[in-house]
């Protein structure tokens, strides 16, 4: 069946303030699904807790709004017992890198083939306006009562060394360019994360669309104007590794470009390794019918609903003669 | 109180990492194929290498069920057991030990607790023996202890020239072979049964196996030299040798719950490393691939994940498409648990908690036994939602509780939370073999196929995943179902699960979700509810009546004292009840159940004098907390509270001896059990 872009919203009245940059996150998502031909409903999208976390009820896919901090254990449960589903995670700074960050560097050590956005943009929004970890040190936004007193995670070099294989930032004002870089991590088969900056109108009164959006004056021309944020791919950035030399070199120029704030701020493909095998294809080498027939498509009973099994060999090892 | 005349309590201690546990194995394996019943359990520190374990088993020609504190032969291979132990030894009794370790002095036994060293003091010093190995072993010699001296050292040496190896450090570690051979040998016990018990367990190392068959075959001719004759009690077991039904197996604790959910359809388990748990998921790992009836292979994915957050987390989203799932833990990592099981609550989730209690708070007592996390298995977690707690008295029990738990979280489509503990997990006994193939798997209302048939297209008609209805349960479809897209979300949710916080739907989600509890109680067989464990029909006219109600693992203790104390004592009738619902709690078929007993013994006796009723509630905690429910739930007040919370379960001997004491009117309220190394 064909399906309309259309198809992949719903009816759901959306709360977000006016001028969020969720907005555009949601609309490339939805794009995404379109663009890449899936079904609404081979699709699940799993979220975390705050403003983001809602994404899932104006999608019209499965939507799996879970609690604070444990949309990737979540979204690997689901994955890992039905590998035909494409399932999607998204979440909030404070989500994926304060509550759960033990879940974000751990996810990086198995590698399931699903992909993690996260809204980056500084605060805790819905709790109003608390500094979130990737809040820089020594920033103070207008609801905070003092400057930041922790230094800031860097999401991309943090994605590069717990093992993530599709590593990317977008901005969540370019729609177009965001969408791209969302379609490539869902066809990319492994972890990936997908960092967006997305400024929040409301408490976020520093790193602002119009922050975002500005230029710097070229030092020796200045009438050339530099936009602060930058595509990757357009100044000769090529993160993907090719063969398997390549990868820690790789890991830290990405770590390296991930540096870059400020005065430019780079987005694009920093990292992709489709060498690094799946934890799916992991379990494919101890089961071998595991992708063809998963947890969830196993058949457990019979038609008199007597258990589909035969464990006597197990019971056998249990006698006493 | 001397009880265990009927039946042979041998024990086996050591260092931890000594080779205990092979030796245990062994042993246990031998004296099963003989065709005897056996019970064993393991203690063990919280601790890698060094640390005292040991293993006790109690072998009999009858069922047994539970531990004795009595020791009728204790084997030994360093001065702490013989410390330890040997005050538990009975007259009569055999010590097996190594002469070697008489010159070591108990001050520098560095592992040994307080609580030995005051026991074994104030023995010797009301014996007037001196404070040393020596005057322990003078002290059990006084009391007629048959002492068996082991040289390991000088019989290692010997073994080693007869087989022409001299690579001591290697048969250092046959010392363990050899006790075990030595306490054969004063059962007089089949040759080739030893032999072939060594060989069950060494499988897959035939060379250490023949190695252990020649050691044990030197040991046992050595000890049968000197030994005389075979003290009057243990004859029975030479007797009983290859001639009992062969058909029973020996199961441990951690083998039948993951054999259950094999059984069940348990395809996806998750846990993160904790005592006394993981072992569950282990053995399920372990036999992942899963030989199917339609000669398809099946398989089960553990996965074993960075907390116990993430495991309960995984767990549900893979509930979610469809699978069976559970998450195994203990006190500590269900503590993680309870936000995320109200997730599963608010969302209609079916999961199962397999919770392998230990004696808690906070890390506790890590490798022993407490039944102290009941109360917070029914309230963990905030709000309200319904969720089954269930209890399994033993292991052949939590075999087949574990495919009704799996039943019962499908049907109601919530969480189920199956309380098990270190004791049964840890213990080992002989039983039939697990008939399954007739058990029933019933998974409710999920939708089978993989679509749903949608009458028109628009958001009206969408599927409802939480329909409001008549029945408080709805229809559940797997993620990927076509036509069957819905939402789940931890706040409040209206009926396509989508966020809301109308007061009205409110309303009707929380009496959707609430209402399930009388659903519960009214659809679980009450057999299932509550089992009458024991019922005696004495002749004489008694008019005195003991309830007895527990929950889990203290179940075979207190069966083995019934059938001890009514096989001598026909003035009392006894009523024991187990309670395997604990949530929610089946208060009125408790009280109907003690009422028709005492109704019966009132209609049978023919003068209208009054039936005397002693309740007596045991369980492994301080604050009795079955008591606490039953009080909650009931009108019935208990007499008597047997309790414990040393962290060594209860065993055959104190149990007896309270219930006597109750009886005999020589009882305190609240008996607080103290045994237990």
């Amino acid at each position: 069946m064909e399906y309309k872009l259309a198809d992949f919203k719903t009816p759901v009245h959306n709360d977000w303030c006016a001028g969020c940059g969720d907005f555009g996150i949601l609309n490339a998502i939805q794009m995404s699904l379109y663009e890449l031909k899936i079904s609404p409903h081979q699709a699940a999208i799993f979220s975390g807790i705050g403003c983001s976390g809602k994404t899932p009820h104006f999608i019209n896919t499965f939507g799996i709004h879970t609690l604070h901090g444990r949309v990737l254990p979540f979204a690997q449960g689901a994955k890992l017992a039905n590998p035909n589903l494409k399932i999607l995670a998204v979440g909030g700074d404070g989500d994926g890198l304060g509550i759960g960050s033990g879940h974000f560097v751990n996810s990086g050590r198995r590698n399931i083939d699903i992909t993690y956005i996260i809204y980056n943009n500084g605060v805790y929004g819905l709790t109003k306006g608390q500094a979130s970890p990737t809040l820089k040190l020594g920033m103070k936004t207008k609801s905070l009562p003092q400057p930041n007193v922790n230094d800031s995670i860097n999401p991309i070099a943090l994605a590069c060394v717990s093992g993530f294989t599709y590593i990317a930032r977008g901005y969540s004002y370019d729609i177009k360019h965001l969408k791209e870089v969302i379609k490539r991590g869902i066809e990319h088969s492994g972890l990936s994360f997908i960092d967006v900056l997305q400024p929040c109108p409301t408490y976020n009164d520093i790193n602002t669309k119009e922050w975002y959006q500005s230029f710097s004056l070229d030092e020796n021309n200045p009438s050339i104007r530099i936009p602060k944020i930058y595509k990757l791919e357009e100044e000769g950035y090529n993160g993907v590794v090719d063969n398997d030399e390549e990868s820690s070199n790789k890991i830290i120029k990405a770590i390296e470009k991930s540096k870059e704030w400020e005065s430019r701020i780079p987005v694009g493909v920093f990292y992709e390794n489709k060498k690094t095998p799946t934890y799916e294809e992991r379990l494919q080498s101890r089961i071998d019918n595991y992708k063809t027939y998963p947890p969830a498509l196993q058949t457990i009973k019979d038609e008199n609903g007597n258990p589909n099994i035969n464990i006597d060999r197990l019971i056998d090892e249990l006698r006493t003669k | 109180m001397v009880i265990s005349r009927e039946s042979i309590s041998w024990v086996i201690g050591g260092p931890q990492g000594s080779g205990v546990d092979s030796a245990s194995h062994i042993f246990l394996k031998s004296i099963a194929m003989s065709g005897l019943n056996v019970f064993g359990k393991r203690e063990y520190h919280s601790n890698i290498k060094g640390e005292h374990s040991y293993f006790s088993v109690r072998f009999s020609n009858q069922i047994v069920r539970s531990p004795v504190d009595d020791i009728d032969i204790l084997v030994t291979f360093d001065a702490e057991t013989i410390v330890r132990h040997s005050p538990f030894l009975l007259e009569g009794g055999i010590l097996i030990y190594d002469p070697d370790v008489v010159g070591k002095k108990i001050e520098d036994i560095h592992t040994l607790d307080k609580s030995s060293e005051k026991r074994i003091a104030h023995i010797l010093k009301s014996k007037n023996k001196e404070f040393s190995l020596a005057g322990i072993i003078e002290e059990l010699k006084e009391r007629k202890v048959i002492l068996v001296e082991l040289p390991y050292t000088k019989l290692i040496n010997k073994f080693s020239e007869e087989i022409q190896d001299h690579s001591i450090s290697k048969l250092a570690r046959i010392t363990n072979v050899m006790s075990l051979a030595a306490s054969l040998a004063v059962l007089d016990f089949d040759i080739p049964l030893m032999e072939q018990g060594i060989q069950d367990t060494f499988t897959n190392k035939p060379k250490i196996a023949e190695l252990n068959v020649k050691a044990a075959n030197f040991t046992y001719s050595y000890v049968k030299e000197s030994f005389g004759a075979i003290p009057e009690k243990f004859l029975f077991v030479t007797k009983i040798q290859n001639e009992a039904n062969s058909n029973s197996i020996i199961a441990q604790g951690n083998q039948t719950s993951p054999l259950g959910k094999m059984v069940a359809g348990c395809r996806f388990q998750t846990y993160y490393p904790i005592t006394p748990a993981t072992d569950d998921s282990e053995y399920l790992e372990s036999n992942q691939i899963l030989e199917q009836n339609d000669k398809n292979n099946g398989s089960v994915v553990v996965i074993q994940t960075e907390d116990e957050i993430a495991a309960i987390t995984m767990a549900i989203g893979a509930a979610l498409t469809g699978v069976r799932a559970c998450t195994t833990t203990s006190g500590p990592g269900f503590s993680l648990m309870a936000e995320a099981l109200g997730w599963a609550g608010i969302n209609e989730v079916p999961l199962l908690v397999s919770l392998y209690q230990r004696a808690g708070p906070s890390t506790g007592l890590p490798t022993r036994q407490e039944q102290g996390d009941l109360l917070f298995a029914i309230n963990a977690g905030h709000g309200e939602f319904p969720r089954i707690v269930y209890s399994s008295g033993d292991i052949e029990e939590s075999f087949y509780d574990t495919i009704r738990v799996f039943n019962y979280a499908d049907i109601f489509q919530t969480p189920v939370i199956h309380m098990l503990d270190k004791y049964l997990s840890n213990s080992i006994i002989t039983c039939n073999p697990f008939e399954y193939k007739n058990l029933k798997i019933e998974r409710g209302k999920i939708l089978e196929g993989n679509s749903i048939e949608i009458k028109q297209q628009g958001f009206s008609d969408h599927f409802k995943r939480f329909e409001l209805s008549d029945d408080p349960i709805s229809l559940r479809v797997p993620l990927g179902t076509e036509n069957g897209i819905f939402w789940n979300t931890g706040d409040e949710h209206d009926e396509m699960g989508h966020i809301t916080e109308d007061p009205e739907t409110r309303i009707s989600m929380m009496e959707k979700r609430l209402s399930k509890l009388e659903l519960i109680q009214n659809r679980i067989p009450k057999e299932e509810q509550i089992t009458i464990e024991f019922e005696n029909n004495t002749s004489s006219k008694s008019k005195k009546l003991m309830v007895i109600v527990s929950w889990g693992s203290t179940k075979g203790a207190i069966l083995d004292s019934l059938e001890k104390i009514t096989e001598t004592d026909d003035t009392i009738q006894f009523l024991y009840l187990q309670i395997k619902l604990l949530n929610p709690f089946p208060g009125k078929l408790l009280e109907d159940i003690v009422n028709n007993k005492i109704e019966k013994l009132h209609s049978s006796d023919n003068t209208s004098s009054t039936i005397e009723t002693i309740v007596t509630i045991i369980e492994m905690n301080y604050l009795s907390q079955l008591d606490v429910l039953i009080k909650q739930n009931t009108t019935l007040q208990s007499d008597h509270n047997i309790l414990k919370y040393n962290g060594r379960p209860m065993s055959h001997t104190e149990i007896y001896n309270s219930l006597i004491n109750i009886i005999n009117n020589q009882s305190e309220r609240r008996v607080i059990l103290k045994n237990g190394v």
